[in-house]
């Protein structure tokens, strides 16, 4: 029985491989490096956003447009103006190029998404000229992606 | 708090003093106390809301036009408004966006015209909120009537119903979106008041074109207010609303129409 195991195993092991070396060859989709926000830090942690942005900017949509609740910090507008993209005649791109900021992600998970489909993908002109939006303080911040593989997912 | 035909000087003094004392305890965000209950403000920033407050059904934003400084030929506050929120046309007037548009009209009797421009009339019973299926068109607590794009399914049931023709439906792709003013191919859209600018406290796009042209038809503000300007005007001089038969109640008046 023992053998058996031991043989199992290694069988397992040696299927792994094979498949992970064939994926590697045949040129596997890269890992998303989205760029980094203006400011030094997003507005709640990295991981956090990561998992959470639909539901907070779902949230703060309805507040905003229907409550007239204006300033708070889930903003649409505010990712698009920290995020923004620079392409190659130093303006920032829209949705419809890949190197996007949400079109990074979004492209890698095959989620679409149709804010951009009445939203601003760019900044505002005003907030262009002014750079910075603002400031957020430093958290506990996950330095890029590919950390997120040795997170666990919080709730459910 | 209406106090009828019984006003006289001394009272509205006193409303003006409690309204600054209870303006200062509150801690008024925009203003300046210059002693214990008394307050200077300018009428732009009074309005701004702060920061995570939401409209108040204490306020009704409504809009004044006076057809007699109206002019035929001007067109400020359409321009104003589409470059504001970013719905010029596509090149098909059948179905290109408009959420204002001049409107002449004329008496067939003495043949006198008259131009004034025609938008979504915020009614306090808007029959497009009523009609719609998804509740995407809405009326928010200070009566500005918007259409919830998350939710519109593009039916167009609200444009059927606007006794005033005031929405349009996006037809096509649109790209180039202003920040302030989202739109999108497949939803309803009108005239906002310029919520994003109101929210801010200042004028909507086209009263404040329509003001630059020195002909200043137009005039808003808060209709539950009997201080503001266009409260005053409005119980100084007759006005109407258009198809007050409907009984929708308007937060857009008109005064100087011959009929």
């Amino acid at each position: 029985m023992a053998l058996r195991t031991i043989i199992s195993v290694l069988v397992a092991t040696f299927v792994f491989v094979a498949i992970s070396s064939f994926a590697e060859a045949a040129g596997r989709v890269t890992i998303p490096e989205p760029a980094k926000g203006k400011g030094d830090q997003c507005v709640a942690d990295t991981s956090f956003m990561r998992k959470n942005h639909p539901s907070l900017l779902n949230h703060q949509r309805d507040d905003t447009l229907r409550k007239g609740i204006r300033g708070n910090e889930f903003s649409l507008k505010e990712c698009v103006a920290c995020h923004a993209v620079e392409g190659k005649d130093a303006k920032p791109v829209t949705y419809e190029n890949p190197e996007h900021f949400c079109r990074t992600c979004h492209t890698y998970v095959a989620v679409k998404l149709d804010c951009f489909e009445c939203h601003a993908s760019t900044p505002d002109k005003k907030r262009q000229a002014n750079e910075l939006p603002k400031k957020h303080p430093p958290t506990n911040a996950l330095s890029s992606w590919r950390d997120l593989s040795a997170q666990t997912c919080e709730g459910g | 708090m209406s106090c009828g035909n019984s006003c006289n000087s001394n009272t509205s003094s006193r409303r003006g003093f409690l309204t600054s004392m209870a303006a200062s305890a509150a801690g008024a965000t925009a203003g300046l106390t210059l002693a214990p209950g008394i307050t200077l403000f300018s009428p732009a920033q009074a309005k701004a809301r702060g920061k995570g407050e939401a409209a108040s059904s204490k306020v009704r934003w409504g809009m004044l036009v006076d057809a007699n400084k109206c002019d035929d030929g001007c067109t400020a506050c359409v321009d104003a408004c589409a470059d504001e929120n970013g719905w010029q046309g596509e090149g098909n007037p059948a179905t290109d966006a408009q959420w204002i548009r001049k409107v002449k009209v004329t008496d067939p009797g003495t043949g006198k015209s008259q131009s004034l421009p025609m938008m979504c009339q915020h009614c306090e019973e808007p029959p497009c909120v009523d009609v719609c299926p998804t509740g995407a068109s809405m009326k928010r607590a200070d009566g500005i009537v918007l259409v919830d794009k998350h939710s519109c399914i593009g039916c167009r049931y609200c444009m059927m119903a606007c006794p005033y023709q005031a929405r349009s439906f996006v037809h096509e792709p649109v790209s180039g979106q202003r920040t302030r003013a989202p739109r999108g191919k497949g939803t309803v859209e009108s005239c906002t008041f310029c919520v994003h600018r109101v929210d801010e406290g200042q004028q909507p796009a086209c009263v404040e074109a329509c003001g630059g042209t020195k002909r200043g038809a137009l005039t808003f503000g808060d209709l539950n207010d009997p201080e503001s300007e266009i409260s005053k005007k409005i119980a100084t001089y007759p006005t109407q609303a258009i198809r007050s038969d409907l009984g929708l109640k308007p937060g857009v008046r008109y005064m100087g129409l011959d009929t």
